[in-house]
Parts: structure tokens; C-alpha cells; sequence
């Protein structure tokens, strides 16, 4: 689904940020992605949606040679992933419908498709009697629900998470981490970047650990010596 | 039914830009202010620079070459040189005139109050060699190539012509022309220069939301298309209020003119609103519309590269 064959990013001359990364990721898979500041997860993450290019190597997410696709096809290509951010990127001038329906408007869904669709994602992340709530009236746990609502809405068959728990309590973060892992139980492919080691050893993953750019381990669940 | 996801998503954007207006009520009221501003400036000068114009035009209209021709022709040889000189693409109008009416115009100025005086000359016309064409010109500075021309005619006895009227008519007009055009590309200039940068910052405030939408798959056309009709709707009203306002100050101010000051109104050929306003408007409109328009489609073209 996911396979990135010695793959470098370098922003300017000196210490790349990733260096020659070689990852294979299954349909289906739960994979953590975990490392210190600066260990390279979130470029891994940009190179992913085609925020950023790779210096050198190749990338194929779910059959799409990234850099063959041409940038007017990115828009159709970034619809078949979800993003989940930890600083939840709502639309903060929008109630939480409006988020979720947001994304089925922008692959131009019909009117009547939204209405239907928005109302029981809302119901899957347990959202569904906030609806007309703004964003800054909800916690932040609700706010990565609607993130995470939004991401799936549009049944992409890939989601990639940076740090969705980072700015939530342990209760919430729990409760995300869960949310997620049923959505992976339903057949979408999760890729998670995180440094909170004690959900990664709770959860029992795939762990692919970065430090300065390097994959130092890739370990299957039950693996892990952490 | 794909065309009816394109009309939705047509109709999606376009309720997208108006609610924009309302969201970025203190970005869109400075754009608007920006722009009439600007638009008024243009306005006023140009309501003042028509004014000018149409005066001069005025000027020149007056001004006319006289052609007399040799003593004792025929009337058809007359008609004739008439015809050519009427093809002539200099020429805006033609009169003749004939000997009787020459003398009874001299008349009239010469003497006045002492009518009898001129009695003795009934029968022998003093001026009957001075039937003449009265010519009035296109434009005042092709004076020189027409009386060349007509200088070159046969029969033409004489061509009277004031050549400081024409030059200093025909230099004014190009010293208008030079300071028109000077001043409405400043004008311009500094109008996209103000209204762009009101634009930038108003599209720089919500550039994650640009980011937001780029991030989610959203196409160039369906972050674009909001800011644009929000441009073009801000361009619309930053042109239609100056437009307003101006209709509403030049008919009060030509008409303040024309009561109180005689002699501004001696000089000048004011130009009545609807001639004024028949090219501002539309060009008040496509100018307030395209740097909108322009502006932001421009200004937002940075941010779409997420």
C-alpha cells in the first residue's frame, strides 16, 4: 500500500532529514511511525501527501508512482488519504457539519449525498448531537473526532496521523487511539507518527522508529523490546 | 448528474464568496474603501479632464480656414473645388459664402448705427470677388497639410488661416493629452498597488485555511473561485459607491458653477452628466471589477502551492 525505496530528503545542504528510507506498508496495516524531535516523522508524513518532494528515491502509495503524478492530479490523489493533525486543522469559521461536509464538497459530492453521508460519520466518532457546534466550543478530544470525521469521510483507504494525541489528556488520547484502531479493524490502512511511547507499547503495533533521519528499527507487534 | 455536482459546486463557491464578505467584514469595508478611493480620484479626473477636453473641442470647432478663389469664376467651377476640398478627411464641415452674404455680414459689423452710410454700394457690391468657403476642421493641428492642399488648387486665389489659434489650440490638446495619460497610469498604478496589498493581507490572515483545503484535495479552482468572486464583488461596490457619489457631486457642481462663477462658465463647455457618466461607468466598472478581479487571483495563486 505504502513502500518507499531509499528514499532522502535533504532541505539544504548538510544533515538530511531522512536518509535513505526503505519502508514497505501493507494494505490494511496499523503501523506506528515514533522518534524524537528532528528524527524526520513529519517530513515522512509531508512526503506522503506531496507536500514535499523526495531529494532522491521513489515513493508509491496505494499504486501511484508520487513522483510521476502530476501536480493537477495531487488534489484527486490526496482524496484517497485522510490526514489527522495534532493541532486538529478545523476550519475554525465552520460548525462541525460544515467541517465534515467540507471534504465531500470539495470532491463535489451532491447536496443530497452530504446530508445523508456527514450525519452518520458524526454518529461513528460519537459526535453526532454537536453538529452545529463551533469548533472552539468543543474539547479537544471532540475537535480530533471531527478531524478524524472528516479524514474518513470520503472512505479513503489510507490515514495518516501526526501526533493526534499531542495536545490531548490521557483519557482522550486513549479514546482517539481507540477510535483509530477500530477504524483500522474496518480495512483502512493507519500509519500513526507519535512520541508517546506508552500508548505505542500499550497498543502492540507495527513500530518503525526514526533518529536523525535513519530507520533505526522496524518491529512487528510482539517485537518490541522497548 | 456530474453536471449537477458542477452546479452545486458553482453555486457552493459562489455563496462561499459572499459569506467570505461578511466573515472579513473589516478586510472587505478596507478593500472597499481602498478601492473607492481610488475610483473617485480617477473619477474627479477624469469628470475634469472631459470638461477640458470638450472646451478645447469647443475652441477648435470655431476655428475655420477661409478660401477665396479667382476673380470672375464660374459658380461650377466653385462647386467643384467644394467637392474636393469636403472629401478631404481633415475637413468636419463646409459653408459657402457668396458675395451678397460677405457683404451683408461686413455690413452688419462695420455698419452698425450708420446703415445709411452703406446705401451708395447697393448696386456695386464692394466685395464681389469674396465669395468664399468657410472651412472648420476635424482637427485643428492637420491645419498646415490642408492649406497646403487647398494652396495647390487651381483657381484658389487665397487661403486666410490663423496659425497661432490652431498651434496654441493644437499644443494645448496634446499637453492635456500627455498630463491625462500621466496621471491616470499614477492613479492606476497606485489603485492596484493599494488594492492588492489589501487584498494580500486579507488572503495572508487565512492562509491555513487555504492550506486546510489544499491538504483535504480540494482543486486550485474550488480554494480559488470564493476569493475571486469575493474580489470581484469588493471591486463591483468599491466602484459603484465613488460612481454614486460622483453623479451625485458633478450635477451640483456644474450647476454651482454655471450660477456663480460667469466667467468659468464663459470659458468652459461643461459636458451634462450622461455624457460624462456614459464613459465613466463602464469604465469605472471594468477597472473596480478587474483589479478585483486580478488582484486576487494573483495574490492567491502563492498560496495554492501546499
Amino acid at each position: 500500500m505504502i513502500t518507499l525505496t531509499h528514499v532522502t530528503k535533504c532541505y539544504t545542504e548538510g544533515i538530511p532529514a531522512l536518509n535513505d528510507i526503505n519502508i514497505d506498508i501493507e494494505e490494511g496495516e496499523f503501523v506506528f511511525i515514533v522518534g524524537n524531535s528532528g528524527s524526520g516523522k513529519s517530513t515522512f508524513l509531508k512526503l506522503l501527501t506531496k507536500e514535499l518532494e523526495p531529494s532522491s528515491g521513489q515513493i508509491i502509495v496505494n499504486g501511484t508512482n508520487l513522483k510521476k503524478l502530476r501536480q493537477r492530479r495531487v488534489p484527486l490523489y490526496r482524496r484517497n488519504i485522510g490526514m489527522v493533525y495534532q493541532d486538529f486543522r478545523l476550519l475554525k469559521d465552520r460548525n462541525v457539519y460544515e467541517n465534515v461536509a467540507f471534504a465531500q464538497r470539495v470532491i463535489e459530492r451532491s447536496p443530497r449525498q452530504i446530508k445523508k453521508e456527514v450525519p452518520l460519520m458524526l454518529s461513528m466518532v460519537g459526535l453526532a448531537a454537536k453538529y452545529r457546534s463551533n469548533p472552539k466550543q468543543l474539547s479537544g478530544g471532540e475537535q480530533q473526532r471531527v478531524a478524524i470525521a472528516r479524514a474518513l469521510i470520503n472512505k479513503p483507504k489510507i490515514l495518516l496521523a501526526d501526533e493526534p494525541t499531542g495536545n490531548l489528556d490521557p483519557s482522550n488520547a486513549w479514546d482517539i487511539m481507540n477510535l483509530l484502531d477500530s477504524i483500522n479493524a474496518r480495512g483502512t490502512t493507519v500509519v500513526v507518527v507519535t512520541h508517546n511511547m506508552e500508548i505505542v507499547k500499550a497498543m502492540n503495533k507495527r513500530v518503525i522508529t526514526l533518529k536523525k533521519g535513519v530507520m533505526v528499527s522496524d518491529e512487528l507487534p510482539g517485537e518490541s523490546n522497548a | 448528474m456530474r453536471v449537477m455536482h458542477k452546479i452545486s459546486t458553482y453555486i457552493y463557491t459562489l455563496k462561499q464568496g459572499i459569506i467570505n464578505i461578511g466573515k472579513n467584514k473589516m478586510f472587505s469595508l478596507a478593500s472597499v474603501a481602498t478601492m473607492s478611493a481610488c475610483i473617485f480620484l480617477f473619477g474627479v479626473f477624469y469628470s475634469i479632464v472631459a470638461n477640458f477636453t470638450n472646451t478645447v473641442k469647443g475652441a477648435e470647432e470655431k476655428v475655420a480656414i477661409t478660401v477665396f478663389f479667382d476673380e470672375d469664376m464660374e459658380e461650377d467651377a466653385i462647386k467643384a473645388i467644394g467637392e474636393q476640398i469636403k472629401k478631404r478627411p481633415e475637413v468636419s464641415k463646409i459653408v459657402f459664402v457668396s458675395a451678397k452674404e460677405a457683404w451683408e455680414s461686413y455690413k452688419e459689423i462695420y455698419f452698425e448705427g450708420n446703415e445709411e452710410l452703406s446705401a451708395g454700394f447697393e448696386d456695386d457690391n464692394p466685395l464681389a470677388n469674396s465669395a468664399n468657403y468657410q472651412i472648420y476642421l476635424s482637427d485643428v493641428s492637420m491645419q498646415k497639410t490642408l492649406v497646403k492642399y487647398i494652396e495647390g488648387m487651381d483657381g484658389v486665389r487665397q487661403v486666410n488661416k490663423s496659425d497661432v489659434v490652431a498651434n496654441t489650440l493644437s499644443d494645448f490638446n496634446k499637453l492635456l493629452g500627455y498630463i491625462s495619460a500621466a496621471i491616470i497610469i499614477i492613479l492606476l498604478l497606485v489603485a492596484v498597488f493599494l488594492i492588492s496589498n489589501t487584498i494580500m493581507v486579507g488572503i495572508n490572515v487565512r492562509r491555513d485555511e487555504i492550506a486546510i483545503m489544499k491538504l483535504i484535495g480540494a482543486t486550485d479552482f474550488f480554494v480559488r473561485e470564493p476569493f475571486i468572486i469575493e474580489g470581484i464583488l469588493i471591486g463591483l461596490m468599491g466602484s459603484l459607491i465613488p460612481l454614486g457619489i460622483l453623479y451625485f457631486m458633478y450635477g451640483n457642481i456644474v450647476g454651482y458653477i454655471v450660477e456663480h462663477f460667469v466667467f468659468l462658465n464663459n470659458i468652459m463647455k461643461f459636458l451634462p452628466s450622461h455624457t460624462v457618466f456614459k464613459t465613466l461607468t463602464p469604465t469605472a466598472l471594468i477597472l473596480g471589477v478587474g483589479i478585483g478581479y486580478l488582484g486576487s487571483r494573483i495574490t492567491i495563486k502563492k498560496h495554492l502551492k501546499v
